[in-house]
Parts: structure tokens; sequence; C-alpha cells
């Protein structure tokens, strides 16, 4: 019987073994994360581009869990520049929420935790590293200078508090000094003005039910930007809304950001909303960064065999084709990754040093750069050769 | 308070409607005026006031007004004080082995058409739906029962529609039991072929469908769905909860199935680029109205009805260099329990007239095989 165990399959004992080391890694963790008084030199940092507004630099954020460590975010480099915005795209489960909520610092703890890199945040007058920020310090930063809008607008608005409230919450919490009651019902009044709601007077008195999932929507836009964030992480906006509303919501976004001058960090897994809103594009796959480029390089000239399957398994309209293509296989074991490449099992355009180690980044042009063993320095030149 | 509202709207509502629908001409019996009766439907609002259709071979299912509403139950002693009328006036004909799109936003009525059209809510309101000829809601139970077999439903949302306790092989097989489609003996053998056919493995007909992914949860749905060799299957948004690869695979198996077993869908869903993929056909509703259906030809490459312009305008195209001409809809969709009167979409509609405020459209065909419902093609 012992032999016919499915894979994957965990004794309570070998689970037990595991959830008692990863209780003292976290254990660990959390003790320093809890430590009060921390000085401001631990946490302050120097950005490399001051035209950043926030650097993810090697980021890795495991979760702990029973059955093993997940590496949800597995050494993740880009930046989002000031005014810009970038698109992260992917399948479900390959960091894409996970890399946003680090970056909010709202991971599950304790079994969620950022072990190694920084992400740094442009502050203006310095740059703060907010994984080592202690909790009290980044609760200023929520909210007021960077905010997030969730992706599912039925179940993240609270059922039992009138929208009014829950919007004057924000503004009270993080910008309320000085302000009345009178002031902060004014402002909540504004911005829900401001969101394309035409009834704001009598929206502010509802309950959530009441209103329809494009409304709750713009709800949740109007939170975010109480406090006019200098940085949006928008974690699938639009996937549960109608093409209709969806055009609106990506309207409202696109002007007020360029009426706040903020950026936005646009997560989604629908190329052609991505296509609309990104400057620049970072493809991932599998808890790492496959591709990463400006959204002229990815959509003209992928180059990542996992991008240029994606695209081609999307059916667009005014483009017909006879049967859609579909990537083989099913996205690796979060817990047993690989020790090569990744997409290496699902790709169809493997080359001989695809058998090596995880590639590293090459970069095709400036702006462009993939992880790929086709675009090395030694089979460059057959790839090119290839395709001409 | 908006439900005493509602009450008073439908009676002028339905003054204007029978003033309109006593216009009608007389329709004959034959194929042709079929057609004609179809064009004609969802003007009346009296219970049997349409134009019945004559059954023509080559459809599998012809619906025509179908109405279903849902009464609003209000006051001291649970009376009917309104309605919802989730579907109001749907007309159209699907021919056998094709595939027929009904896209439109959340709330206007896509899923009830599907499950009306199944016999799955309750009784229709008024309207026919002809199944091979048979008109489905005069079936005995008896009867209706073996027609089942004959048309299945792929439910949305994988997660929910599976139950947690069975295994796999006993949801799939459960229909086929109940309905003695093979004898017993083979019963094994045919659950076997039917997962092979729909991308699963057979030994997984022990495992419980809290074991597998997403995409492969809608292939037991599927198999679930063939298992009893439809020749009609309604899919209710069937990749929408997928992830865009296994949307790919999922939509794939649907069209190989089509072809191997002649099968003929009516295929829901939001997504205008997946519907554009599959579809043959393309019905678009809004406030439980066809406005516009046709092929998906002539529907995609010049939209007529304001609504579909609209809709169609904001579909997302991934090319960073398509500056796109989006028409922005203002406001939202009007309740259904109180529908705007003539038009419904008059009060969106940038090419809206006096005549659309009070005057119902009534389905015309612009050209052949293209229906609209709009003022604005009035010869």
């Amino acid at each position: 019987m012992a032999k016919n165990k499915p894979e994957g399959y965990l004794s309570a004992k070998e689970s037990r073994r595991i959830s008692k080391s990863n209780r003292k890694i976290t254990n660990a963790m959390e003790k320093k994360r809890k430590r009060k008084n921390v000085p401001e030199s631990e946490y302050l940092t120097q950005m490399h581009d001051s035209k950043n507004a926030v650097e993810f630099d090697n980021l890795h954020t495991y979760f702990f869990t029973d059955a093993g460590v997940v590496k949800s975010v597995d050494g993740v480099t880009f930046e989002v520049p000031i005014g810009k915005t970038v698109g992260v795209v992917g399948e479900s489960g390959c960091g894409k929420s996970v890399t946003s909520l680090s970056l909010m610092q709202l991971l599950q703890r304790p079994q969620g935790q950022v072990v190694e890199g920084e992400i740094r945040l442009n502050l203006g007058d310095k740059a703060y590293d907010v994984t080592k920020m202690p909790n009290s310090e980044l609760q200023k930063l929520r909210g007021n200078f960077m905010s997030m809008i969730f992706q599912e607008p039925m179940t993240s608005l609270n059922p039992v508090f009138r929208i009014g409230n829950q919007v004057d919450e924000v503004i009270s919490l993080h910008d309320g000094e000085g302000k009345t009651k009178e002031d902060i019902k004014k402002r909540t009044i504004e911005l829900l003005e401001m969101v394309g709601i035409a009834n704001s007077d009598g929206v502010y008195k509802m309950y959530p039910h009441e209103l329809s999932g494009g409304m709750r929507q713009r709800v949740m836009i109007a939170m975010a930007l109480a406090c006019n964030p200098r940085i949006i992480i928008a974690d699938e906006p639009t996937t549960a809304l109608d093409v209709t509303i969806q055009a609106q919501v990506l309207d409202l976004l696109k002007n007020l950001k360029d009426k706040i001058n903020s950026s936005i960090m646009f997560i989604t897994h629908d190329l052609g909303v991505i296509a609309e809103m990104a400057d620049y594009v970072v493809v991932m796959y599998a808890g790492r960064i496959v591709e990463k480029g400006t959204a002229d390089d990815i959509f003209h000239h992928p180059a990542h065999p996992y991008t240029i399957g994606l695209m081609a398994s999307k059916p667009v309209v005014g483009k017909q084709v006879d049967k859609l293509y579909s990537i083989p296989g099913k996205v690796p074991n979060p817990i047993n990754m690989p020790n090569y490449c990744y997409f290496k099992d699902r790709c169809e355009m493997c080359v001989n040093g695809c058998d090596g180690d995880y590639p590293c980044e090459v970069s095709i042009s400036e702006t462009h750069k993939v992880s790929c063993y086709r675009y090395n320095e030694e089979n460059k030149a057959k790839t090119e050769g290839g395709e001409a | 308070m908006a439900n005493t509202k509602a009450g008073g709207a439908e009676k002028n509502g339905k003054a204007a409607e029978e003033a309109l629908s006593k216009k009608l001409p007389e329709s004959g019996e034959t194929a042709e005026n079929a057609k004609e009766a179809s064009k004609k439907g969802g003007v009346e609002i009296v219970k049997g006031q349409y134009t019945p259709v004559k059954y023509d071979e080559q459809y599998i299912l012809m619906v025509n007004a179908l109405k279903k509403y849902f009464p609003i139950k209000g006051g001291m002693v649970s009376k009917t004080i309104g309605w919802v009328k989730a579907v109001d006036g749907v007309t159209f004909n699907l021919k056998r082995g094709t595939t027929m799109g009904l896209v439109g936003e959340s709330g206007c009525g896509k899923t009830t058409t599907g499950r009306t059209i199944l016999r799955l809510s309750g009784e229709k309101t008024d309207g026919q739906v002809l199944f091979n000829g048979q008109e489905v809601y005069d079936l005995t139970a008896k009867e209706m029962r073996a027609l089942r077999t004959k048309m299945q439903i792929i439910f949305q949302d994988p997660f929910s529609s599976l139950s947690p306790r069975l295994p796999v092989g006993e949801i799939i097989g459960e229909a086929v039991r109940e309905h003695e489609l093979v004898p017993k003996a083979e019963f094994d053998d045919y659950i076997d072929k039917v997962m092979d056919n729909c991308g699963l493995q057979p030994f997984h007909k022990d495992r419980y469908p809290h074991e597998f992914s997403g995409g492969q949860r809608q292939r037991i749905c599927i198999a679930r769905a063939l298992a009893l060799n439809p020749e009609f299957v309604v899919c209710d948004e069937p990749v929408s909860a997928l992830d865009v690869s296994i949307q790919a695979q999922i939509i794939n198996l649907l069209k190989d199935l089509q072809d191997q077993y002649k099968l003929t869908y009516l295929f829901i869903s939001h997504d205008l680029s997946v519907v554009e993929h599959i579809s043959d056909t393309v019905g678009v509703m809004y406030l439980g109205s066809l406005v516009e259906y046709g092929s998906t030809e002539n529907i995609f490459s010049h939209p007529l009805h304001p609504y579909t312009e609209a809709l169609f305008s904001a579909i997302p195209v991934p090319d960073p260099d398509v500056r796109m001409n989006r028409i922005v809809l203002e406001g939202s969709i009007p309740s259904p329990a109180n529908p705007p009167s003539g038009c419904k979409f008059h009060t969106r509609c940038k090419h809206c007239t006096q005549r659309c405020k009070e005057e119902v459209p009534v389905q015309k065909e612009v050209e052949p095989g293209h229906f609209v419902v709009c003022h604005l093609y009035d010869k």
C-alpha cells in the first residue's frame, strides 16, 4: 500500500516536522518585526534611480505552509517609474498579487514572510525599505502614500457599514488631522462624485448590497484615492466587471492618474486591458519574472515562449483562427520547483541550454529583458537565423 | 417604495404596447412566415398575444417571444406587487449543429433565458420554446424527464456546481444510470469513454471534486452534460471563472466535441472575444430583450444597434498602438422591475428621439439573417 502513495503525499509525522521547523523560522522573523522603537536608520535606503517611485529588488516572498515552503515570489526585480503605469501579467498563482501585497506589507502573517530582498519606496527627499519598516511607521504610509484597489468589490467592502462610513474611515485614519466630521463627509461626497457616482448623497447613506458591481468597484477606487496616494496598486480591478463598466473604470483610472500624477501598478491577466493601460509590462510565471519591457516591446516583439503562448491563447476580436493555441501541461508544483527553467516542461521552443540552471536575465534591447536560453549569446545567432 | 412605482409604470407601458400590438399583420403558416413572425415578437404584454411560429426542420430550437417574469412580493400577505422582467420578449431560431452566442451586461437576463429554455426555472410567463418542434412547456413531467437527456446545461462556476460529496465517476454517471442509457454491464466502460473524450483520466473516477483544478472541474461539468448524449447544450459562461491559458483548452475542447457529436450550443458569455471565436450567430441582450441578432461576421463587422456598437467598442484590444474609439455608456443598466417606456435603451442612447421614448421598436430584418430592434432602421 505504502508504495501507492500519490505524489506530494505527506504523512502526519512529516507534516508535523515541517510545521515545527517553519514555526522556528517565522517566530524569529516575527520577533524581529515586533521590536519597539526601531531606529529610522535601519530602514532608510537610497533609490537607485530617483525617477522611480518603487523599486523591487530581488524580492523573495515565501509562505511557510505545513506542506512545505511555497516560494510565491522568487527573485523579482522591477521598478515603477513616477507617473507611469506598470502592468503585471500572469496566470493565477504566479505571484502577481503576492508581489503587490509585499509592497503593502499586507501578507498573511506569520506564514507569509519576505525572506530576502528590498522594496524601496521613494518618498521624495528620502527612501524607505518597506520590508524592514515597523508596522507603526507603515501605517502612516498606507492609504495616503500608497493604496490598493482590491480584486473583488463584492467581498472587500464591509456589508454592515454604510458606504459613507467606510470612506470616511479611510480619510479620518490617514488624513484626518484637524478635520471635522463635516469636512470629512464633504470630502467623501466629493470623492464619490469624482469616480462618477451620480447620486453621491444617496450612495453615501447606502449599504454595499444596494450597489451594483460596477458601483462597488467605484467605491473601492474612491477609497483608494481618498488621500491622493502617489502609488496606486490596482489588483485586477476590472476582472469581475462587464466590458462596458470595465471601459468606464479604466477611463476613470487613467484620468485620475493624470490628475494627481501618481504611479499605477496594474495587475491583471487580461492582455487587452494591459495593452491599453500600461507603459511598461512585466510578465510573471511561477513566482519569477520571465520577461519585462515597454508595452511596445512586449506586444510587438514578445520574446519569451510563455509570453508568446499567452498571447496566442487569447481569442482576439477580428482575428479568426481555427483553433486556439493552448500552452501544454500545467504550472509546476510550487513546493518542489525544478532547478532548471520553470517553463521548460511546457515549452515547445527548447534549445540545448535549457537543461541547465534557471536562465538569467538577458537584455534584448535597452528596455526589453527576458529570462530565456534562446537569447543567450551562443543561441542568439541560431534563433535569429532560424526565424529569418 | 420602488416597487409601487413599478406597478404604475407597468400599466402605462401596457396600454402603449397593446395599442401597438394591434398593428400586427396576420401571419400565415409557412416556414417563411415563421421568420416574419419572429420579427414581430416581443411587442405584446398580454399573455398569448404573440404570433405562433411553425416548426421548421432546420432549426433544433425555436424561441418565440419568450418571457419570464419573477414576481416581487410585498405587503402583509405577500401579494405580488410587481414583476421583475428578467426575460422580456426573446425571439431567435437556432440551426442544428451551430453555436449561438448570447452576450450582454450582467443582469440583462442571459442566464435566465438559458434556464427558461431548459424549463429549469418554473413556468415561463409567455411565448414559445420549440425543441425539435415540440413545445417544451406542454410536456408532462414524465415526457420532460425523457427530454432532459436531449438538452443539457454546463453551469457557470465549476467550483460550486459539483457536489463535494460525490466522486467524479458518480457525478458523471449518476444521470446515465437514472435514465438507463447504457446496460449495466457496459456502464463502467461508458463512463471511462466519456471521461477520456473530455480530457480526463479515467482513473480519476474515484477522486472527489476538491482534488481537481478549475480547468479539470470544468471538464467534469462538460463530461457530466455530454454523458447523456444530448443534442443541445446550454453553456452558461463556461470559461469565465478560468485562467487565460485554461480558457483556450476548454474552448478547444468544446469545439472538438461539437464536431464529434454534432452538438448545438447556446453559448452564454460576457466575454465578447470568446463569443466571436466560438459562435456562428450572436444575439445581443439588453435588459431582458434581444436587441440585435445575426451572424457573427455581420454583427462584429458592422453592428447596427447603438448598444451593440457601444458594447463592441469597449472590447480591449491587446495592441498598445490601437487607440480605441470607445463609446462610453453613461449611467448604468435600469432596473428590470421598472424598465423605461418605449425603447428600453433610450435612457443611455445617443441617437434617442421622442419616438424612442414612446414607442416600442419591433424586430426588423435589416439584411438577410441580421435582425435589429431599433427605430433607427425603419425605412
